[in-house]
């Protein structure tokens, strides 16, 4: 064997199963691949020892005659958003900064509990607030791609799941685990050429990962293939008494019935989706992705889903609005960073809070002002802005107007889909409105960042399985995705018909190492 | 509806984040850009829609009144930024 990290999952499970390698080799080749990746800044902690431990039990497993775990010996990325028992867990924030949990996320623990180990943490937007990975505290993550041509400018890797999408696709890791609010497992994955499925809403239990949106929150694999995704998916699914809404249903076979026979089955292309100002080489791939799912055997049909526009506005007021209620627990109090001014600013800003009263008496207590100087020094600009915005549209007076409001069209986003699924068994569109954007490109206006996520969003708001296979590259050699969108707990209608573009879109470009 | 740098100031003080006068200026603007964007919801018609309450059918389920993971007190301690006698500690809040 040549190099190692030019496998997969797959590949490195079963070679590690019919002794092709040990598990060892496996783990020392990739910690060297991490080691030498640091400038893609795509890791918060590395975490070698985990993964070595995890290869010396499948191997061992293996000289006793014992039998294998489902991902024995196969070394992962976790993105920084589970909680790892031991292991610094931070949401790439400087709130939780040095946070060392003392338990551990139900996904990740049934990772471990397959038999697979741990490279290290990924790093991601800050609370996976963001589309670019420029949120994080610890630095930007860097998309191993680059514009052809000379052009070295840093390239975005997609956000949130930034790290884990940078991470694959420089083969650093064969696989990683992601999360989706909005697309952020998704969009990652289109920027960098890899795969990413989100599934059903409560597939995957959100126990012990840092909540954004609870409503919205679903956990998910990246990896650079479909079979590696539904491997990676069978090993994180499963039903959780710790999450109140953890389906409680079993986790099907989905390895086993994949197939890229797409006979019989009804795909939607919705028209809303053909947005003004879409570049045509999105049009032109979406082009391609109909005539492949047909050459798979599938019957297209146009289909409507009307209430596409109004879903990023009514994602920026149910998302920040769960944020603002969900990050209120970060207070200075139990775990995290607290933050106290001291004697001298206390005693003014108390004075400033009496002048400013009608009674004349301070509203605000130095326990106060402590809540107020962690949450300021622990929360980045962009989440401050969040939960700034849900604190707004949950505040009184304006609770109906804003957050009943967008419920309500959340319930005709989800009806369009209903609608459309009358009809259909899938939907296929483009992942992202464009190709991944240089850092810096739209940091500055966070309405022009939002609007990255237009076709991902629509189906986290209704909680339906998606993912994004690569399928093709713009004219600056930059990845592009389709996306597949499926009933709710159709996932293998989703891996199916993301199996049939993979086959036919033949996607083997990759990033030249520069790093 | 305009946010002005009061508004802004209200609202972090009920979100718990200390700014500044600076930061209020700074965020006035930068709210009511994407507030005036979500403005666009008025537009549908939701008179006889009801608000979504779980995305996929699920029964919230109830489990037996029994303690389950009961006696850490430490392990809950262990990443508290201050803590004595076996409590969390705050500053003082009654002179």
């Amino acid at each position: 064997m040549s190099d190692i990290t030019e496998l997969g999952v797959a590949e490195l499970r079963d070679g590690i199963r019919t002794g092709k390698f040990s598990a060892r080799e496996v783990a020392d080749a990739f910690i060297v691949k991490v080691s030498q990746g640091k400038a893609l800044n795509a890791f918060i902690v590395e975490t070698p020892e985990h993964a070595l431990a995890a290869a010396k039990a499948a191997d061992e497993a293996i000289a006793k005659g014992e039998p294998l775990k489902p991902l024995s010996g196969v070394p992962l990325g976790m993105k920084d958003l589970f909680a790892t028992k031991g292991v610094q867990t931070t949401a790439a924030s400087h709130m939780l900064e040095g946070f060392k949990p003392v338990y551990e996320s139900t996904v990740s623990q049934k990772l471990w509990d397959a038999g697979a180990g741990m490279l290290g943490k990924l790093n991601l937007d800050q609370f996976a607030m963001g589309s670019s990975n420029e949120t994080s505290y610890f630095g930007n993550v860097i998309s191993p791609w680059r514009r052809g041509g000379g052009d070295n400018a840093p390239l975005a890797p997609g956000g949130s799941s930034g790290g884990s999408s940078s991470a694959i696709s420089a083969r650093l890791v064969p696989g990683a685990t992601g999360t989706d609010t909005g697309g952020s497992i998704r969009q990652p994955a289109a920027f960098t050429g890899i795969a990413g499925i989100k599934p059903t809403y409560g597939r995957c239990s959100r126990y012990g990962i840092v909540a954004f949106a609870s409503s919205l929150d679903q956990a998910g694999p990246m990896a650079r293939d479909v079979k590696d995704c539904a491997i990676l998916l069978e090993n994180m699914a499963g039903f959780d008494p710790k999450d109140s809404t953890s389906l409680n249903l079993p986790v099907p076979n989905w390895e086993e019935a994949l197939s890229g026979d797409l006979t019989g089955k009804k795909i939607g292309i919705p028209a809303e989706y053909l947005i003004d100002g879409t570049p045509t080489e999105i049009a032109k791939l979406w082009e391609a992705g109909i005539a492949w799912v047909k050459d798979a055997g599938a019957e297209v049909i146009e289909v409507s889903l009307p209430h596409t526009k109004y879903a990023l506005p009514t994602y920026y007021i149910i998302a920040p609005a769960e944020a603002s209620s969900n990050l209120a627990r970060y207070d200075g109090v139990r775990y995290g960073l607290r933050e106290l001014p001291n004697d001298a600013e206390i005693s003014r800003l108390l004075a400033a809070s009496a002048a400013s009263s009608s009674s004349g008496k301070p509203t605000k207590t130095a326990l106060d002002l402590m809540y107020e100087a962690t949450r300021a020094a622990g929360f980045g600009p962009e989440v401050q802005r969040r939960i700034l915005i849900g604190t707004y549209v949950l505040s009184a007076g304006f609770y109906d107007a804003y957050f009943t409001k967008a419920q309500k069209v959340r319930t005709l986003i989800a009806q369009d889909f209903e609608n459309a699924f009358s009809v259909c068994d899938l939907l296929l569109t483009p992942t992202a409105p464009s190709s991944a954007f240089a850092l810096g490109e739209k940091s500055a206006d966070p309405l022009a960042m939002y609007l990255n996520d237009v076709f991902t969003v629509p189906a986290s708001l209704a909680g339906l399985p998606a993912m994004s296979v690569p399928a093709g590259l713009d004219a600056g050699g930059l990845p592009l995705g389709l996306q597949i969108i499926g009933r709710p707990l159709d996932e293998q209608g989703v891996l199916n018909a993301g199996l049939a573009i993979e086959q036919r879109a033949g996607f083997a470009a990759r990033p030249e190492q520069w790093w | 509806m305009s946010v002005d740098t009061a508004t802004v100031k209200k609202v972090a003080s009920l979100a718990r984040i200390a700014i500044s006068d600076a930061d209020a200026e700074r965020l006035a603007p930068e709210l009511n850009n994407i507030l005036g964007w979500i403005e666009q919801l008025g537009e549908v018609d939701t008179s006889s829609v009801e608000p979504m309450t779980a995305v996929i059918p699920n029964k919230l389920r109830l489990r037996e009144d029994v303690v389950t993971e009961g006696n850490q007190r430490d392990a809950a301690l262990q990443n508290a930024p201050q803590g004595e006698h076996g409590f969390f500690t705050v500053p003082k809040v009654v002179e």
